[in-house]
C-alpha cells in the first residue's frame, strides 16, 4: 500500500509532531506548499502505529487534524468557487514557520559550540550528575513489597474485635514474681512467650503503674534496644 | 599602556563574566565614555594575536577568553571543560523565545506543536530565559524574554547578532495580528 522502502523511524530523534511531518516531506522530496496531505497522513499514522506511540497526546492530535484535512479536501467543490479555502492552509503555514525555526536551530546550535571553544575565567567543573531519584519502581515492585511487609504481620489483629479487657492485674502479679526471683530481666520475659496484643498492653500499663510506684525501674541502654527491667533498691525507711 | 587601558585590563582579567561598557566605565567617572571606548580598542589590539587570550566583545560587553586553537589542549588537560550542548528542544524553544519575545508559553507550545512547559522551566533555571512581562490576555500569562547568558553561551554581542529572518533560506513574515487572533 505504502511504497516507504527500509523506512525506519524513531520517534524519540523528533522533537514533536511538526519535526516528523517535516522529516516526512524531505524523504518524500514533495512541494510543502502542494502538500499530498493523503499520502503524508497515512504515512505519519503508520509511523506512530507502528512505534506503538500511542500514548502520546501530541502526535495523535497532529493525526486527528490530518485526517481532516484529509477528509475536506475530499470535500467536492465547484468549479471557480472563490470562496473555497484550501484545508491545508494553516497547517501549511504552521510547517514553514517551524521549518525556519529549525533552521535558527542550526544556527545557534553553530553558534553555541564556536562559543564554547573560547574559556572564560573563574571555570568552575559542573556539578556531579544528580543521583537517581530514591524511588524507581512500578506499580507490581511496590505491590510485592507491600505483600512481604503484609506477610510479616503475625495476624491481623486490626481487624478483630477483643472483647477481653486488658488483665493489669495478672501482668502485675507476673512481674511481681518475676522481680522477686530475679534482680534484672528483659521485656520479653516480662511479656511472656506467644504475647497477644492484649498480653502486650497489659504488661506495658503494669510496668509503667510498678515504675510509678518505685518497685522497677526501667531503662533502654541504647535507641530501640531492648528494655531492661530492673528491681528498684528498696528505698530507706523515712 | 595607558593607566585607563591597564584599569580596564585589571578588572576584565578579575571578573569572571562580561562587563559592560557601562560597567567598565564607571571604575573611573572622571574618563567618561569616549575614552573608555579608546582604552578597549587599544586593548583589543594589543591582545590582538600576541597572546593565548583574546578580549572579545560578547553579550553586550567584554569579557577576555583564551582562543579557540587551545580549546582542545585545555579540555584534554581538564583544566576546564565545554558546558554541555543544549538540546534540541531547548534551543527550538530558545530561537522562538529569541525572535518572539516577550512570548508565553501557549505560543511557544503552538509554533513546536508539543508542549514546551518542562524544557522553559529548564531554561530559566539555567538563567536563558526569564519573565519579562505578563500578556493582556485571558489569565494575564506570563511572558517571556532571552537574558544575557543567553547571548553569552552563543557568543553574541547583543540580538542583533542573531541573523534576520529575511537570511534564512524560509523567509517568513512574522504573523500579522489578524493571523495570531485566529
Amino acid at each position: 500500500m505504502r511504497e516507504q522502502s527500509g523506512f525506519v523511524v524513531e520517534l524519540e530523534k523528533f522533537s514533536g509532531p511538526l519535526d516528523l511531518l517535516l522529516h516526512l516531506i524531505r524523504e518524500d522530496e514533495v512541494d510543502i506548499t502542494d502538500l499530498p496531505i493523503a499520502k503524508i497522513a497515512d504515512q505519519f499514522l503508520s509511523v506512530i502505529n507502528d512505534l506503538g506511540l500511542n500514548q502520546a497526546a501530541d502526535y495523535l492530535e497532529m493525526a486527528a487534524r490530518l485526517l481532516r484535512i484529509k477528509a475536506q479536501m475530499l470535500l467536492p467543490r465547484h468549479l471557480g468557487d472563490d470562496e473555497w479555502e484550501d484545508p491545508r492552509a494553516e497547517l501549511v503555514r504552521r510547517l514553514l514557520e517551524y521549518q525556519q525555526i529549525r533552521e535558527l536551530v542550526d544556527w545557534l546550535g553553530h553558534a553555541a559550540a564556536l562559543r564554547a571553544e573560547r574559556f572564560g575565567r573563574g571555570y568552575e567543573a559542573p556539578p556531579p550528575d544528580a543521583p537517581p531519584a530514591p524511588l524507581q519502581i512500578d506499580l507490581n515492585d511496590l505491590l510485592a513489597a507491600a505483600e512481604r511487609v503484609i506477610a510479616l504481620i503475625p495476624e491481623p489483629m486490626l481487624h478483630r474485635v477483643v472483647p477481653r479487657p486488658l488483665d493489669v492485674e495478672g501482668a502485675t502479679a507476673r512481674i511481681q514474681a518475676l522481680l522477686a526471683e530475679r534482680e534484672t530481666f528483659g521485656w520479653s520475659e516480662a511479656v511472656g512467650p506467644q504475647a497477644t496484643l492484649v498480653d502486650v498492653l497489659s504488661t506495658f500499663i503494669a510496668l509503667l503503674e510498678l515504675a510509678k510506684r518505685s518497685s522497677l525501674t526501667l531503662s533502654q541502654p541504647e535507641p530501640f534496644g531492648p528494655m531492661v527491667i530492673q528491681r528498684a533498691i528498696p528505698r530507706e525507711a523515712a | 599602556m595607558q593607566s585607563l587601558a591597564k584599569l580596564l585590563e585589571a578588572a576584565l582579567f578579575a571578573a569572571s563574566r562580561p562587563l559592560t561598557l557601562e560597567e567598565l566605565a564607571s571604575l573611573d567617572p572622571t574618563a567618561g565614555d569616549p575614552a573608555v571606548r579608546a582604552a578597549l580598542a587599544a586593548l583589543h589590539a594589543q591582545y590582538g594575536d600576541d597572546h593565548g587570550v583574546e578580549l572579545v566583545e560578547i553579550a553586550e560587553g567584554w569579557q577576555f577568553l583564551t582562543r579557540r586553537e587551545y580549546a582542545e589542549t585545555i579540555e584534554r588537560a581538564q583544566f576546564a571543560l565545554r558546558p554541555r550542548r543544549l538540546s534540541p528542544a531547548a534551543l527550538e524553544t530558545l530561537a522562538i523565545i529569541a525572535y518572539r519575545q516577550p512570548v508565553g508559553r501557549l505560543e511557544v507550545d503552538e509554533i513546536r506543536g508539543v508542549d514546551s512547559g518542562a524544557v522553559m522551566d529548564k531554561l530559566v533555571e539555567r538563567g536563558l530565559i526569564e519573565v519579562v512581562t505578563r500578556g493582556e490576555g485571558l489569565g494575564r500569562p506570563l511572558l517571556y524574554g532571552t537574558t544575557p547568558p543567553f547571548l553569552e553561551i552563543l557568543g553574541l554581542k547583543d540580538l542583533e547578532d542573531l541573523p534576520r529572518l529575511e537570511e534564512l533560506s524560509v523567509a517568513l513574515r512574522r504573523p500579522t495580528p489578524v493571523d495570531e487572533a485566529e
